[in-house]
């Protein structure tokens, strides 16, 4: 269970651009639940998962995942339980290597980075097998740089580089916001079977409301720090694109755009 | 044929400091000054145990551990405390020129009759006489190969691996729950353990420790580093790191080269430093660099 307890975040403090992102931002996810969070841009979407993450410090309130506290613990830390895939295709991987040295790399996570080689020879059909389950042929180009790839490809690895390892947390930003949308359909089936298959708890912002509305069992829509729809179970499976369209044009009446 | 061994040997030699260069430049994006720090430091601690009388490969060990030692240090002013890297290293350089004195004692330590890894009984023993001209330059060269070979094999290891990511990608460091600070101080210990490394061996060849000979050794590192990989850009059979020991000889030709066109042996930093400029304008290297620190 993931919970963000009375979250406090403030932007640009003491200068006249001061800006107060979460007052008492409260949020409770359950064990294997699919959440997409949408909502329009500086909404806080992102500061959501980057204050999860650990990316950015809260001026308040807890983030605690199944009951530890880990407000105060380091970024690098929590990824430990955390598997995140970002928007940029390029942050996922390690264009300088090759695909099965990413592969290899991301299968030691939780593990020691000692002074054994880094690839595990009996692995390798194992790797083979993952990527072939991708169908886009990467297994029969185990030696080609990750950087010659393309950004589909590039993020179907970084999406089975990230979830490779025994996590409990994935955490999607906006990961089919840079794919054309043949490619995004792909790799927004591939995170379904994953988190399904591994039940994964997961968070997804996205920008597409037809996937969020498809995919997951829970929805929130968050605008200016605090959540304006939340629907899951039944009450979301009826929840079609335009009622969240209509919510969203609500509120830009409200700002005045 | 006599300038032609001298190039072969000085460029061995300096190559293994290149593929410390080539660590902290190409794998980790890391300007480190520390080396103009580091190799003298290899060379002072070298000078002290020779004429102590300790065994020279000893020499080459203790050479590496102090340089790993330095290396780490400006890790740690880096990531501990935050200093910019190219300040980091400064800071080191600095530091370490007085450090350096003090651990030779002067500014000028000759080295007259002690055994060197160029020179001794064992070498004498097993070398033929007609080779007696060449052993230094096989010797440099075995040492330069086997440093190669060393650092080859940390690169294929999971740390190894974990350097590289480094260098290419912090955040998915950070994705695999490791801490990127301390990867980058493994990884700068290990570039200043080889350059002090090839300080020392430095040291037994010339037979003497001069608090000075460290000044411009950056500039000769990343211009073997530059050269190397950009003479084997197109042919990815070849090892980035034997590209450099390559580029290394290369560089300490086109020095020879200078001087043997009638510069003086005065000249020696203004040729370093034209030829480094000349190298960065024909290879276009600098272009990524300027952007990204603009």
């Amino acid at each position: 269970m993931l919970e963000l307890k009375n979250i406090e975040k403030y932007y640009n403090v003491g200068t006249i651009n001061e800006m107060c992102l979460f007052n008492g931002f409260n949020l409770t996810v359950g064990d294997g639940d699919f959440v997409s969070v949408v909502g329009s841009n500086g909404s806080g979407k992102t500061s959501m998962l980057n204050i999860i993450c650990g990316s950015i410090h809260v001026d308040g309130g807890n983030v605690v995942i199944n009951g530890e506290d880990i407000t105060n613990k380091k970024e690098f830390l929590r990824y430990n339980d955390i598997g995140r895939v970002y928007q940029n295709p390029a942050m996922g991987t390690c264009p300088d290597m090759t695909i099965l040295e990413n592969m290899a790399i991301a299968d030691n996570k939780k593990k020691s980075y000692g002074l054994s080689m880094g690839i595990n020879k009996s692995r390798i059909n194992f790797y083979k097998e993952q990527l072939k389950s991708l169908n886009l042929g990467l297994e029969d180009k185990l030696h080609v740089k990750v950087g010659a790839l393309s950004g589909g490809q590039r993020q179907a690895m970084a999406l089975l580089m990230a979830t490779m390892t025994d996590i409990k947390f994935l955490i999607l930003d906006e990961h089919t916001a840079a794919l054309d949308p043949k490619t995004a359909d792909i790799i927004m089936e591939l995170t379904d079977k994953v988190v399904k298959e591994k039940h994964l708890t997961t968070l997804m912002v996205t920008h597409n409301l037809r996937y969020a509305v498809e995919y997951g069992n829970r929805l929130i829509m968050m605008h200016k720090g605090g959540i304006v729809i939340d629907k899951s179970g039944e009450d979301k499976k009826k929840t079609g694109v335009n009622d969240i369209l209509d919510v969203f044009n609500e509120i830009s009446i409200e700002c005045g755009n | 044929m006599g300038i032609l061994i001298g190039v072969l040997e000085q460029g061995f030699i300096y190559s293994i400091m290149a593929l410390g260069v080539y660590i902290t430049y190409k794998i980790l994006d890391f300007p480190d000054l520390t080396t103009d720090g580091s190799f003298p430091s290899g060379a002072a601690v070298t000078a002290v145990l020779l004429t102590n009388g300790v065994n020279p490969l000893i020499t080459l060990v203790v050479s590496f551990a102090v340089g790993m030692i330095i290396g780490a240090l400006t890790g740690i002013i880096h990531v501990k405390f935050k200093v910019r890297d190219l300040l980091s290293g400064i800071i080191m350089m600095t530091a370490l020129y007085s450090i350096n004195l003090r651990i030779a004692g002067k500014a000028n330590v000759p080295l007259f009759s002690q055994q060197t890894v160029f020179d001794n009984s064992f070498l004498s023993a097993i070398f033929p006489q007609g080779l007696a001209t060449y052993q230094t330059a096989i010797v440099a060269f075995i040492l330069a190969v086997v440093a190669k070979l060393l650092l080859d094999a940390y690169l294929k290891t999971k740390s190894g691996f974990l350097l590289r990511a480094v260098g290419n990608n912090e955040t998915l460091v950070t994705s695999l729950a490791k801490d990127v600070g301390l990867v980058k101080i493994v990884g700068l210990a290990i570039a200043n353990g080889l350059i002090s490394l090839s300080g020392s061996i430095m040291c037994q060849q010339q037979r003497f420790f001069d608090i000075s000979m460290g000044t411009g050794t950056v500039v000769i590192g990343l211009a073997s580093v530059i050269i190397g990989t950009n003479v084997f850009k197109n042919m990815s059979f070849i090892k980035a790191t034997t590209a450099v020991i390559v580029g290394s000889v290369v560089y300490k030709g086109c020095v020879a080269l200078a001087i043997a066109a009638g510069l003086s042996a005065t000249d020696m930093k203004l040729i370093t430093a034209a030829l480094f400029l000349i190298i960065l304008i024909a290879t276009m290297d600098r272009k990524k660099k300027v952007k990204k620190n603009a």
